[in-house]
């Protein structure tokens, strides 16, 4: 996937106080072939809690993740995680091969056995205890996604991580997957976090919002993050009721600090580390 | 019935047994090429253990389980995609092997016996390294089948579940490694792959659970070398292709069954 030189492993540092802090990330860095993905990175989820993290298309929000779950060591930072702390992940997307014979019963038992009632009890949560025979392959966007949730939530999890849940499905599934998100949250009691790059979704159904751009741009309550600059430098003023179009752009100098206002002329990759999307 | 056919079939049922589950992990996780790769590097394999004098069971083994453990590292680097470096090296050690096997003036070998297989040859301790190597498949299977599974499922979701990818993954390659090492004196090096592939992709037409693809695979396999074997003795064809040629018939007639 990507091969990274593990100067610094600090992973899963046990936190020493007891705090509703779930799982606390700071100075998180890495650099895959020169360019950085994630720069200096710092994100909290609380007990009960629903962080979003939004930004472009290669901001480096999967990668995060990524750290976050311990697929991948970042260079430099730590992330600290309540001890023993439970966490349901949710992909982005997943891909069965379709010659791999398996139905969602399966799927959901693949890491071990677990007793029925407690399959059915998960899939129920989600609506989607009607799929339990079926095919994996079978399933639509929607279905997929409500099982691929059922799955996050088997482990009873204290911390829920999703990455752009609501992917491929329409505008009306997306709503009802946003408000089995908040449901779920209350009666988990759980923390989540979740990726998504669609604005006006994400404002109504997220207590805090961290704006991703390699580095955190911006972060805070959805309705005053509306007004700060580097968020509006970065979405544009009217973005919270507009489709999400990244449009906009700012600038980083060369100490790599953000510098506002419109871009040198046109953009020609999203590689350019100078101007960057 | 003569006793060379014999051992043929139990060598034939006793390789079938066990590509069967290796088969369809290989139509999971999408490997035939990396299949390919290492009954091509067998050659050298041969060639090397011709040249050092060592036992030919045990230098093709080692050098497919050297190959499998070099491609897991070398597919960590990510400059060469993955189908790229399997053709490289597949062609790579094809050609070395026969250049070393005609570089030698002392020893005699049947290459078409090697490209094609020798299943009619097969000798009595041929039988007990198939049986040996059928064993420890076995019960790396039985043991392993859900890790093994999960990581063919999606190896992201498998480590945050807890499972060691990279391992299992290694021991996945070695049981293909040491499955193809003793196909070849079945069907030989240029068609081993098929005994891993065609019985699985037939047993997937019905199969509803990974664990029936496997076994039905396994029993699709053992029809595939009997009818093979019968069909060889009737028209005196040779036994290695005429294996493969009713297994690709078994295949054909299912699909055309599930059609209709």
């Amino acid at each position: 996937m990507v091969e990274t030189q593990l100067t610094e492993k600090r992973l899963s540092q046990v936190m020493t106080q007891q705090t509703d802090l779930l799982i606390d990330a700071q100075d998180v860095s890495l650099r895959i072939n020169e360019r950085d993905i994630l720069d200096r990175v710092a994100l909290q989820v609380h007990v009960g809690e629903i962080v979003t993290l939004i930004g472009p298309n290669g901001a480096g929000k999967s990668t995060l993740l990524k750290v976050l779950l311990g697929l991948l060591a970042c260079q430099h930072g730590r992330v600290a995680r309540r001890p023993g702390l439970r966490i349901g992940y949710m992909p982005q997307r997943l891909k069965i091969n379709p010659l791999l014979p398996l139905s969602v019963r399966r799927f959901l038992t693949l890491a071990r056995k677990l007793p029925e009632d407690k399959i059915v009890g998960a899939l129920k949560e989600t609506g989607a205890h009607y799929l339990i025979d079926q095919p994996m392959d079978a399933l639509s966007g929607g279905e997929t996604q409500r099982v691929l949730l059922s799955r996050a939530i088997l482990s009873d999890p204290e911390l829920l991580i999703l990455d752009e849940p609501v992917q491929g499905v329409d505008v009306t599934g997306q709503d009802e997957l946003y408000r089995l998100i908040s449901t779920i949250r209350r009666r988990h009691d759980c923390g989540i976090l979740m990726v998504s790059h669609d604005l006006h979704l994400v404002m109504s159904a997220t207590d805090r919002v961290v704006c991703l751009n390699h580095h955190v741009c911006c972060a805070g309550h959805p309705e005053r993050i509306q007004q700060d600059p580097s968020y509006i430098a970065l979405f544009g003023r009217n973005a919270a009721v507009m489709p999400y179009n990244h449009h906009h752009d700012h600038r980083h100098d060369i100490h790599n600090d953000v510098v506002t206002g419109p871009r040198p002329g046109p953009r020609n990759s999203d590689r350019d580390d100078q101007a960057h999307g | 019935m003569d006793d060379f056919l014999w051992r043929a079939l139990i060598a034939g049922t006793g390789v079938a047994l066990v590509a069967g589950p290796l088969g369809s992990f290989v139509v999971w996780r999408r490997m035939a090429y990396f299949g390919d790769t290492l009954a091509h590097a067998a050659l050298l394999g041969i060639a090397l253990g011709l040249l050092l004098e060592l036992p030919l069971q045990t230098s093709i083994m080692a050098f497919c389980l050297l190959l499998a453990i070099a491609l897991v590292l070398l597919q960590k680097q990510r400059r060469l995609a993955s189908d790229t470096l399997l053709g490289i090296l597949s062609h790579t050690t094809l050609a070395l092997g026969l250049i070393v096997i005609s570089l030698m003036e002392s020893v005699r070998v049947d290459l078409m016996g090697l490209l094609f297989g020798e299943i009619l040859a097969v000798s009595q301790t041929d039988l007990y390294w198939v049986y040996g190597c059928d064993l420890v498949a076995v019960l790396a299977l039985v043991i392993f089948w859900r890790p093994l599974l999960a990581i063919s499922v999606d190896e992201e979701l498998a480590a945050i579940d807890g499972v060691p990818v990279g391992w299992v993954r290694l021991g996945l390659m070695s049981l293909i490694a040491m499955v193809i090492a003793l196909g070849m004196k079945v069907v030989g090096i240029l068609l081993i792959t098929s005994l891993l592939i065609i019985p699985a992709a037939t047993a997937r037409l019905f199969a509803r659970t990974p664990e029936q693809m496997a076994l039905a695979a396994t029993v699709i396999g053992t029809l595939a070398v009997g009818g093979g074997l019968a069909a060889s003795m009737h028209w005196d064809l040779p036994a290695g292709p005429a294996i493969v040629c009713s297994a690709a018939s078994m295949f054909f007639l299912v699909m055309s069954m599930r059609r209709s």
